[in-house]
């Protein structure tokens, strides 16, 4: 939907109205001023549609084609706003170029959910969405935007979708059965030593650590068997992967045969006939990921893109076509078979089935757990 | 009378205006970044992606207590050396090829030696991995020959890793010691043939002494290019494998902790700079500078 100067003008003002002041303040004022006195301006419309693109990064790969293909060109043939897009390999890279750019040089992320969404309040890097400007957040899973309200009341993000980290096999070498029986001890089973993958992701790591030490994840009590627990998957390591791309070149190549995946990856190499298996053991670690808006975005537009991203038809096609359940909630919107088919994907809506990781908990342990993850990722 | 004092031809007012640009240059993308960092150094961690500017030596403190750090520069040194004295080795031979060689057309083996450069460092490094990878060219063709049973593992080690490095840096002392070699007197050579030398002591006692400076450019290139040394360890080598830029890229990227990845930074700038200084102060950076200027 193309944003008409009246409606534009109507958001503008109601930001303003809310205290949301931006460097657009002026130009609002002005604007409105402009508008009810039945005046305008040569410079004024060229001002106000000025906004002819709105900037997103995301993982890449099969996930980005996705939202591309699904969402951003759709939503560019309808709008005629661009979406000028970048990748990133690990989110605290992007986090890293955030905090050396100016505001609104970068806009919207496709963030990791709650835990990273902590780093960015912390670093004062968030906006506040105006939510009645996406009347789709009414689709959404309540239990996905919770966690997001419980940091900020006022939400800078908007879950999207949601996933797993499971154990990804190669099926030549091990059968479902053993798998199944193994579950995420397969990451520790020395007749794989040197055949072995994983993220290199400090909350990945510690988590099936708690999960092979029998330990729960979100309240950890000894974290020297945790750390042992990494070791010992690091000595059977072959490599640990930085990116969906690395990970599914591992597993394509048959360099590594069993490692910790994300779901939709894997999904899509299925898809591409490679013989992977995938199953969550239990425990298995869930994630959730989110459209984020920063701070010095132009609000209005990129309220109109997530709105447009969450309309069930666009959200559904990028579903299928990421293999990620989207976060629409499917007692509200009817949602395809194939999407009910996908690896971690709730029916009830509840997300109780999933664990995911306690922002809170997490976020207090993180400096100190990374720092020592990264020592032994390296040798230590 | 005072007379208006003209510009002269070595007048030190239009030498100054000359260099400005490029001292402006260097003042603001080189001693200023690092001016910036060697501040960042002192600036207090508070959690991932936040800082404070509350002074503090912690940084420094705990890099120099904790053998950790120092252990990887050790490491990351050894890396760097065993990599630069490989280039010397093998660059050293096509150098001395190239110089010697009666063949016409001797700009198509130097331009050969520049064609790798046409290519993004990223995809020749990623090259490896199809080539020394459990399914690369390598293996492939030794399990199809029954040579081998199992795939060899050569890929994702410190091998992997010195080799992609050798690949992209051998041909700066390839260049650096063909031009060594190029600036020998070739009538030295015949002297020492006419003197009764075989072409073996010919070269011993009078070519090779000759190149050294170059070799020893060469060396210093390669050593500090590995030593400082990020993708290729990223890319082909395990977490194991990281080299003291991959520590940094950690600190900054992952840990969000810039501060301390300022230190570590500045530390391996001191330290790689400590040797381009030694070499500087007994060789001159004259031959470099010849050898990447062709």
């Amino acid at each position: 939907m193309k944003l008409t100067t009246t409606k534009r003008l109507e958001r503008l003002h109601d930001r303003y109205a809310n205290g949301d002041l931006s460097r657009r303040t002026f130009l609002t004022l002005t604007a409105a001023a402009a508008a009810s006195a039945g005046l305008s301006m040569p410079w004024m419309g060229r001002a106000l549609a000025a906004v002819q693109e709105v900037r997103f990064d995301g993982w890449g790969g099969t996930v980005q084609d996705a939202i591309d293909k699904f969402a951003f060109q759709p939503y560019t043939t309808k709008t005629k706003i661009k979406v000028v897009q970048g990748t990133f390999g690990d989110e605290d890279e992007i986090i890293t170029k955030i905090k050396t750019a100016k505001p609104g040089d970068y806009q919207v992320i496709h963030s990791s959910g709650v835990n990273y969404y902590i780093k960015y309040v912390n670093a004062g890097l968030t906006s506040e969405i105006n939510e009645a400007n996406i009347p789709n957040m009414a689709n959404v899973l309540q239990p996905m935007i919770e966690p997001f309200r419980k940091l900020t009341p006022k939400l800078s993000a908007v879950p999207y979708d949601y996933g797993t980290t499971g154990i990804a096999y190669n099926t030549k070498v091990i059968s479902p059965e053993e798998a199944k029986e193994k579950g995420a001890a397969l990451l520790l089973d020395k007749k794989y030593a040197g055949k072995v993958g994983g993220y290199s992701d400090m909350t990945t790591r510690v988590w099936y650590a708690a999960l092979a030490t029998g330990q729960d994840p979100n309240n950890l009590k000894d974290m020297d068997a945790i750390w042992a627990k990494v070791r010992e998957t690091r000595d059977l390591a072959k490599k640990f992967w930085s990116s969906g791309a690395e990970l599914m070149d591992l597993l394509s190549k048959g360099e590594i045969v069993v490692t910790d995946a994300w779901s939709g990856r894997v999904a899509a190499l299925q898809d591409q006939g490679h013989p992977i298996g995938y199953l969550d053991p239990a425990g298995s670690y869930a994630w959730m990921e989110d459209m984020l808006i920063l701070k010095g975005s132009p609000m209005a537009e990129c309220e109109e893109l997530i709105n447009f991203m969450l309309d069930p038809a666009t959200s559904i096609a990028v579903a299928e076509g990421q293999s990620y359940p989207p976060s629409l909630d499917p007692n509200k919107v009817k949602l395809t078979e194939k999407i009910e088919k996908l690896p971690a994907f709730d029916k009830t809506g509840t997300m109780k089935s999933l664990t995911f990781a306690d922002p809170t908990y997490w976020a207090t342990n993180e400096d100190a757990w990374t720092k020592q993850w990264n020592r032994i990722s390296k040798g230590a | 009378m005072l007379m208006k004092r003209r510009w002269t031809l070595y007048d030190p007012r239009l030498a100054w205006m000359l260099v400005a640009p490029v001292l402006l240059l260097l003042i603001f993308f080189l001693v200023l970044p690092i001016a910036v960092m060697a501040g960042y150094t002192f600036f207090t961690f508070v959690t991932a992606g936040v800082e404070t500017s509350a002074l503090t030596t912690a940084n420094w403190h705990e890099f120099l207590t904790d053998s950790y750090y120092s252990g990887f520069l050790v490491k990351t040194l050894r890396v760097g050396a065993i990599t630069a004295l490989l280039c010397g080795v093998l660059g050293y031979f096509p150098a001395y090829f190239i110089w010697a060689t009666t063949f016409r057309h001797k700009w198509l083996l130097l331009l050969l030696l520049i064609v790798p450069f046409w290519i993004s460092f990223t995809i020749r490094t990623f090259s490896w991995i199809n080539i020394l990878g459990e399914q690369g060219v390598i293996n492939v063709a030794l399990l199809k020959l029954g040579i081998i049973n199992e795939p060899l593992p050569m890929l994702y080690n410190e091998g992997a890793v010195i080799l992609g490095m050798l690949h992209f840096l051998l041909p700066y002392m390839i260049l650096n010691v063909y031009v060594s070699l190029e600036s020998i007197d070739r009538t030295l050579i015949s002297a020492a043939r006419s003197m009764g030398c075989t072409s073996a002591q010919a070269f011993r006692e009078v070519t090779l002494p000759l190149s050294l400076p170059g070799l020893a450019a060469g060396l210093l290139l390669c050593f500090v290019l590995a030593a400082g040394s990020y993708v290729t360890p990223q890319l082909l080598g395990s977490g194991r494998d990281a080299l003291f830029g991959n520590l940094i890229y950690d600190t900054i990227m992952g840990e969000l902790n810039w501060p301390m990845g300022a230190t570590l930074s500045i530390v391996l700038f001191i330290v790689l700079g400590f040797f381009a200084a030694v070499y500087t102060r007994y060789m001159g950076m004259s031959q470099i500078v010849k050898g990447l200027g062709g």
